[in-house]
Order: structure tokens, then C-alpha cells, then sequence
């Protein structure tokens, strides 16, 4: 054996040993369920094998569009109003079709420029602006705009949406936007079977909400009792929560009347405060706003009657906030937070509520039991194909038979660990996939042998026509794998759930052909020629 | 072991039966496509509800349709589920019509289902069901993603053929497949199986085998170009078609092999799929041999008519 064929022979092996690590890592034992284990550690099985619930809800990003240009509208009545024009009427006259649209009418014609000089403003930069015959304005969102804005509602949907599918305590949960632009996201549950179980959990509204509170902290519930006297009253409630995380359970008395609830909330971002602290501001709806001024210029620290707020979702109370002043619609909750806690808090305040509506669309669940069966006959007919095409390969093409079933099952195992390796999903059309890239190896292995053989008809030595049938072969193998590895990109690109794990297990597969095939059946030859005589014949 | 050796068959010759061949089956699809059962569309493009129940023991179709209409469910469909070797099982698939998933009464179908099932079918209990609800919404965008996704394939392989070939021969190799989806799909029509997203999935499989086939051929005819330059290129056509004839046929029955063994043991699931390929393997093969090649001599004389040199010598190979 050459020098060179040492090398390719030890990269060869490399290459297994990195692939069959890539299939099992390194596993606990060597008996067939610790291997077993192993594989399901790193090959995941898809929702069609091992059961669950699959889920596609559109989000209705025009409601956040309309929340935006509504808000808009507000503000424009109020700037016009300052600006000291009067009789203006400010409205968007198609909010179901065309919520980004604002028609600014009814103001003098000599008025024209004030008002385009309000419209023109900083305020509105992300409107395009254009004047009609009857002398009124026309404000249209920006189509860059738009996007922003449907982006960020899904983000958030997907957010809020992930939370929820949280609380159901689902392990390895998928939460993803998905199709294509269409604003939809995708829900995965392995391992639950009703799907309408998980449709209420993902729709119902965790109730956010501020209360006012009326005494606490207790250390518990017979504490808080005794403190009332052994009864609550009819408009008050225990809540318990920590006021600060990792703090013991403690008990609230709460108002029963909250001030704001998560619908209020439009919005909340984590912040600074002056002294450079993190804090949270947040922006109430105009009318929330207002009832909220109320209260907390009624309760705040230096008023008549102080009080504190507590911050409850999904009836946990989750913070405890003393009420510094007034606050109209635009606030911040401050206090001793750290950076984390002022995000996870925002997040949550942003989640409490969902930015649009959520539609279902599409529904799929496998039961666990039939999911098993699917991947019994998947395999089965993946090795009952197998070995088959292995039989017949030894019977036509004697000993370059083993040639090409050696070289079909390094392209298993490649394929396999590199689903290892991403972490890939292998789903049952996934299984397809494999059994086609098997079809494509056996391709490749009769395409170099029938050339060989041609080579060794017209005359030539085995050593040339090993070298000559490669390198034909090669031109066509590189086409037919280009083009086939083209087709699947484009599915994997514009194909959704089953198309998508198919045209993934397809190229990983064909690239692992590329190398088998060409490469390490080619080393086979070459070691075996290397061996025998220059005129010996060759078994093919 | 060999099968072919030294085959010298005039495949242009029969250009004619070949182009007879497949123009009764394109037609017989079509025909069937506008006039007899449509292109069946499944639960995934239709929209829908499709319930697979796992019954303990043998089910009764008729006490499960009894059982559906006491609940006031309208027009179900209800099959049992049977092996490729025509055994019937123990699951039974029903569906519901489209109008039974709308957009906001997603999931009533199968409430409704189980439901029923649960109060008036007393033959066998059941296990957890399995369900597809495709809502008209959903129904559409996959139907358009399909679309999409086969046509940007098809212009992908084009362009890539256009480039390591010539133009010709994309067009070719495309005609060629777009030949066998049509008969394909013909036969899903005639024969009223459903197509399904997997369903898909194996006719853009085909048509990555079918263009392997199509490029085997291919690849030949420019060796073949390159060398003797004198033969014209029917003489070409026909030999490169035989020298390959031996590989066509082992690969496309080992390829035919896999795909049967999917098709009988399988399953249920992969049943659409498998089919598709079946009839998919055989009908690439065929194209390749009399469509796309016959299309290169085709165009070639049309251009000679028209008083044109020919293009076909093509570029080197190059890798």
C-alpha cells in the first residue's frame, strides 16, 4: 500500500470515527439500550414519530397596525388643536382594509400650510404625506414602517406565546415564526395528544394586572386572617407572591378592584432611572391612563393617603411597589431591581397581553401509539430496501459489490451523524429522504462500475480503466448531485413541516455521497489494485 | 453478472410509439383532471378535518357512521385503514368536509368526533386519535407554497443545466419532467388518491430522479459530441442512450426496489408517498429516453429547416 493510500485510509477512518460520535457521543455503555439512548439524545425524532401537537396560528398584524394609526389619530387631533387649527377633522375612513391610512379634512383651504406643517412634523416622519384635489391630506405608514411594526407584533406573540407554552410544562416546546411573511408561528408539543387542551392554554389571557394593596406582607395565610379578623372582607382578597424573587411565599391583602389590568398596558421597556438604576417604563392606554392618575396622585408618597401597588399576574403577586407620585399613561416602576429582573418584569408586563389577535389555522397531532407504529415500518422498509439493493450489488458486481455496500453504509452512518451533529429532526418523510439517498448512492456506484467495465471491454488494463471509468463518472455524478441538491435547497427554502425534513436528510446525503461514492470507493479500488499484480484481472 | 452488453437498439426510430405512449397517458390525466375526479386533493390543500382513531379491537364502519350521524356530524367519510397487502386494520380514518374547519371554528370537528365516538359507538374503545384540521386559510398558503416551490425548482434546475450544458437542454431536460409530473398527477386523478404536502414531496423527488436520469443521458451525448464528430447526432443520441442503457435500467430497478419495499412496508402514512414514486421511477426513466433525448434532435432539425447551423456540440465538460 502507497503512502498517500495510508493517508486516505486513516482520513477515511477519522471520518467514521467522527461521524459514529457524531451519532451516539460517547454513550454510557455498550449494550443496546444504553446505544439506543444515546441516539435519542442526539437524533431528535420529529412530532410524527414520537407523538404530539403541531399548531400554526396566524397573527392578525393589522389590529397592531390599527393600535398604532389610532394612536396617531389622537395625537394629531391634540397637535392640530395646539397649532390653533379648528373645525379639522382627523379620522381614518377604511380601518378594516386600510388601517395604515389617516384623512386629515374639513380645515379652510387657507389653513393648508399650518396643517401640512403639523403633518410634516418629526412626529409623523413615518407617514408618507400627500395632498388630494379637494384640498384634504392623506397620511399613509410607510411600507418600511409597516414591516417594523408586523414584526414586532409577531416577535411579540411569539414571546408571549412561548410563555405560555411554558406554564404547560412541556419539555423540548417549539415556539417559532413561521411561512413565509405570512406573520404565523409555529407551535411544537412532543408528547401531548389533545390539542384542544393546549389551544385553550395558549389562547386564554394570563391576567395581568395592579392592585391596590390594603396590608401586608403575612408569613401566611393565618397570619393575614388575623389581621382582618378572621374574615375578608367582600371587596378584598389574599394574593400570594414575593415581593422581591427568591424571597419566601409571602401573603397580600389586595383591593379586589384592580387599577390597570394587562390590556391596559401598551407597552413596557426596561430603562435607567437618573441614578442609573434599572427601572421599567411603561405606557398605559390613554383611558387606563387617566383612571391611573387618579389613583396614584391619591395614594402617592407624599399625599394625604400613601399607598403601595402590587403587581399580579396570573394571580401571583410578583412585585411590590411603593407610588412615588402621580402617574398618567406614560410611568416607570422603580425599585431595588436588578438588570435582569427589570427585563424579565417588562417581559412579562409586554406579554401579559397578546399584541393581536391569534387565529388557529392548522391543527395536527399524532398520537403517541401510532407515531410509534410509523417509525417501526419506516425502518423496516428503510432496511428491507437496503438490503436488498446490498444483495443484488454483491450478485451483479461480485467483489466492487462490497465497494459499494461498504461504501452505502459510511453514507448511512455520515448522514446520521450529521443529524447528530446539528441536532437535526428526523421525521418520517425525513426517512424517505434516507431511502432515497440510498437509491442516489447505488446510482453513483453503477454509474463508476458500468464505466469500469466499459473501460475494461475496450481494452484497457484494470488499473486505467479504475482511473478512466472515475473520471467520466465524475462529470455526471457532479451533475446529477448539483441539480438534485439545487431542487432540495428550494424545498428546504420554500417548503414547510414535512417537505422541509425531507429535503434536509436528501442533502445531507448527497453530499455524503459525493464523498463515499467517489472517494472512498475509489480508495478501495486503488488499495486493492496496489495489492495485485498489474495484469490481474478485477472483480467487477 | 451482466445484463446489457453491446445493445444497439434505435430508440429514435420509435419516436413516434413513444410520443403516442405518452400522449395517451397526459391526456388520459388531463381528461380525467377537468372532467372526471379532479386532482383529489387532500385535508393539507382542501382544508378540512381528518381524524385517525386507533380502535382496541376490529371496528365496524356502519356503527361508526351511525354513531357520527346520532351526533348530528354531516357528511362524514369514514375508511379503514388498510396494509398495502389489502389487510384492513384497526384504524379508521374520518374526515369531514371543509366546511367543518373554519378559521374560527377550528377544532369543533374533532370535539365533535370524539365526542360521538365516545357516547353511541360501544364496539371497541379507542386510543388517543390522531388529527389533521387544516383551516381555508392554511389550506390555500400550503397549496400556493407547493406551487411555488415546484415552479422555483424547475427554474432552478434550468438555470443550472443552461450553464454546465446548454439552453437547450434545460429546456429538454424540463419538458421532460414536466411530462412525467403530469402523467404522475394524471394517475393520482384517475386513479382518485389523494394528493397530499408528502404527496408532494415525492413528485419533487421524481423530479430530481427524473432529471438524474435525464442528465445521465445527457452527459454521454456531449461526450460522445466532443469525440466523433462526424456522425450525426441521431447516430449519437441512440448509441449514448445504449452505452448507458445497462446503468438506466440497474439503477432505476434497484431505485424501484426501495420504493416498493417504502410502498409495502411502510405503512399507512407513507402510502400517498411511496405511490407516487412508483409510478414516478417508471414513467423518469422512460422520459429520459423518449422525451429529452428525442427533443435534442428535434430541435436540431427545426433549426436546419430554418437554415441554421446547429448549437448542439456543446462546451467542454468541465470539473
Amino acid at each position: 500500500m502507497g503512502k498517500n493510500l495510508k493517508g486516505k485510509a486513516a482520513f477515511i477512518i477519522a471520518i467514521l470515527v467522527i461521524f459514529v460520535y457524531g451519532i451516539f457521543g460517547i454513550p454510557h455503555g455498550v449494550s443496546g439500550t444504553a446505544l439506543k439512548d444515546a441516539l435519542l439524545e442526539r437524533i431528535h425524532l420529529g412530532l410524527d414519530l414520537k407523538g404530539g401537537v403541531h399548531l400554526v396560528y396566524k397573527v392578525h398584524v393589522e389590529e397592531a397596525i390599527n393600535t398604532t394609526s389610532d394612536r396617531d389619530v389622537q395625537r394629531l387631533q391634540q397637535d392640530l388643536a395646539t397649532a390653533g387649527i379648528t373645525n379639522v377633522t382627523v379620522h381614518k375612513q377604511d380601518p378594516v382594509n386600510h388601517p395604515d391610512t389617516i384623512t386629515v379634512s374639513g380645515f379652510p383651504a387657507d389653513k393648508g400650510s399650518d396643517v401640512r406643517g403639523v403633518l410634516t412634523g418629526n412626529t409623523y416622519a413615518n407617514y408618507d404625506l400627500s395632498t388630494n384635489a379637494d384640498g384634504s391630506e392623506t397620511m399613509k405608514m410607510k411600507p418600511s414602517a409597516i414591516r417594523d411594526l408586523e414584526a414586532s407584533a409577531l416577535q411579540h406573540s411569539v414571546e408571549t406565546v412561548t410563555d405560555r407554552v411554558n406554564s404547560l410544562g412541556v419539555s423540548e416546546a417549539n415556539v417559532a415564526p413561521y411561512g413565509l411573511g405570512d406573520n404565523e408561528i409555529l407551535v411544537e408539543l412532543p408528547g401531548i395528544s389533545d390539542p384542544g387542551k393546549v389551544e385553550d392554554a395558549i389562547k386564554s389571557t394570563s391576567k395581568l394586572a395592579i392592585y391596590p394593596v390594603v396590608s401586608g406582607p403575612y408569613d401566611s395565610d393565618q397570619a393575614a386572617m388575623a389581621a382582618l379578623n378572621g374574615v375578608v372582607p367582600p371587596d378584598e382578597w389574599l394574593a400570594h407572591g414575593q415581593a422581591t424573587p427568591g424571597s419566601p411565599d409571602q401573603v397580600y391583602v389586595l383591593q379586589r378592584a384592580s387599577v390597570v389590568e394587562g390590556t391596559d398596558f401598551r407597552d413596557a421597556r426596561p430603562s435607567t432611572d437618573q441614578n442609573g438604576r434599572p427601572n421599567m417604563n411603561f405606557v398605559l392606554t390613554t383611558e387606563a391612563g387617566e383612571r391611573f392618575y387618579k389613583y396614584t396622585s391619591a395614594h402617592s408618597k407624599d399625599s394625604a393617603d400613601p399607598g403601595s401597588m402590587a403587581i399580579v399576574l396570573g394571580n401571583k403577586v410578583k412585585e411590590v411597589a411603593s407610588i412615588l407620585s402621580g402617574i398618567h399613561d406614560n410611568g416607570e416602576i422603580s425599585g431595588s431591581f436588578t438588570k435582569s429582573e427589570v427585563d424579565a418584569l417588562s417581559l412579562m408586563l409586554r406579554t401579559g397581553a397578546l399584541p393581536a389577535t391569534l387565529e388557529v389555522i392548522e391543527t395536527r397531532s399524532v398520537g403517541a401509539s401510532l407515531g410509534e407504529a410509523s417509525i417501526h415500518q419506516g425502518v423496516a422498509a428503510a432496511i428491507a430496501g437496503m438490503l436488498a439493493v446490498m444483495i443484488f450489488m454483491l450478485i451483479y458486481y461480485r467483489g466492487a459489490g462490497i465497494n459499494a455496500d461498504l461504501a452505502l453504509v459510511l453514507n448511512l452512518v455520515i448522514l446520521l451523524g450529521f443529524m447528530g451533529f446539528v441536532g437535526g429532526t428526523l421525521t418520517l418523510p425525513g426517512i424517505a429522504g434516507v431511502i432515497l439517498t440510498i437509491g442516489m448512492g447505488v446510482d453513483s456506484n453503477v454509474l463508476i462500475f458500468e464505466r469500469i467495465r466499459e473501460e475494461l471491454r475496450a481494452g484497457k488494463t484494470a488499473a486505467s480503466a479504475v482511473q478512466q471509468g472515475f473520471a467520466h463518472a465524475w462529470v455526471t455524478i457532479v451533475d446529477t448531485h448539483v441539480t438534485t441538491i439545487v431542487s432540495a435547497g428550494i424545498l428546504f427554502l420554500f417548503g414547510t413541516g414535512p417537505v422541509k425534513g425531507f429535503a434536509v436528510t436528501l442533502t445531507f446525503g448527497l453530499l455524503a455521497n459525493l464523498f463515499t461514492a467517489v472517494f472512498v470507493s475509489r480508495v478501495i479500488f486503488d488499495a486493492l489494485l496496489a495489492r495485485k499484480q498489474r495484469e490481474a484481472a478485477l472483480s467487477i | 453478472m451482466e445484463l446489457f452488453r453491446d445493445v444497439n437498439i434505435d430508440w429514435l426510430g420509435k419516436k413516434w410509439y413513444f410520443l403516442g405512449f405518452s400522449l395517451i397517458f397526459s391526456v388520459a390525466g388531463v381528461l380525467s383532471m377537468l372532467f372526471w375526479h379532479g386532482i383529489p386533493r387532500g385535508v393539507d390543500f382542501k382544508g378540512g378535518t381528518q381524524i385517525t382513531v386507533p380502535f382496541n379491537s376490529q371496528p365496524n364502519e356502519n356503527d361508526i357512521r351511525s354513531a357520527l350521524s346520532q351526533a348530528g356530524i354531516k357528511d362524514p367519510t369514514v375508511v379503514r385503514v388498510s396494509t398495502a397487502t389489502g389487510v384492513k386494520g384497526n384504524d379508521v380514518i374520518i374526515s369531514l368536509p371543509q366546511s367543518s374547519a373554519t378559521d374560527q371554528a377550528h377544532d369543533a370537528g374533532r370535539e365533535a368526533v370524539e365526542n360521538a365516538l365516545g357516547k353511541y359507538y360501544h364496539d371497541s374503545g379507542f386510543g388517543q386519535p390522531s388529527v389533521d384540521i387544516v383551516g381555508p386559510t392554511a389550506g390555500k398558503q400550503l397549496q400556493r407554497q407547493a406551487a411555488l416551490a415546484t415552479l422555483y425548482s424547475l427554474i432552478g434546475m434550468l438555470v443550472y443545466l443552461w450553464f454546465r450544458f446548454e439552453l437547450i437542454y434545460g429546456v429538454a431536460a424540463v419538458v421532460a419532467v414536466f411530462h412525467d409530473t403530469l402523467i404522475t398527477v394524471g394517475a393520482f386523478s384517475l386513479l382518485n388518491q389523494e394528493i397530499t404536502l408528502t404527496v408532494i414531496a415525492a413528485i419533487l423527488t421524481l423530479i430530481g430522479y427524473s432529471m438524474n436520469d435525464t442528465i445521465v443521458v445527457f452527459d454521454r451525448i456531449r461526450e460522445n459530441l466532443a469525440l466523433s464528430r462526424r456522425e450525426t447526432l441521431p447516430d449519437v443520441v441512440n448509441r449514448s442512450i445504449n452505452q448507458t442503457l445497462s446503468r438506466t435500467v440497474l439503477t432505476s430497478g434497484l431505485t424501484f426496489l426501495t420504493v416498493l419495499s417504502l410502498f409495502v412496508f411502510g405503512g399507512p402514512v407513507l402510502r400517498g408517498f411511496s405511490f407516487a414514486l412508483v409510478v414516478g421511477v417508471l414513467i423518469g426513466t422512460y422520459s429520459s429516453i423518449a422525451v429529452a433525448a428525442p427533443m435534442l434532435v428535434a430541435y436540431q432539425d427545426w433549426r436546419k429547416s430554418r437554415g441554421k447551423t446547429a448549437v448542439l456540440p456543446a462546451k467542454k465538460a468541465r470539473v
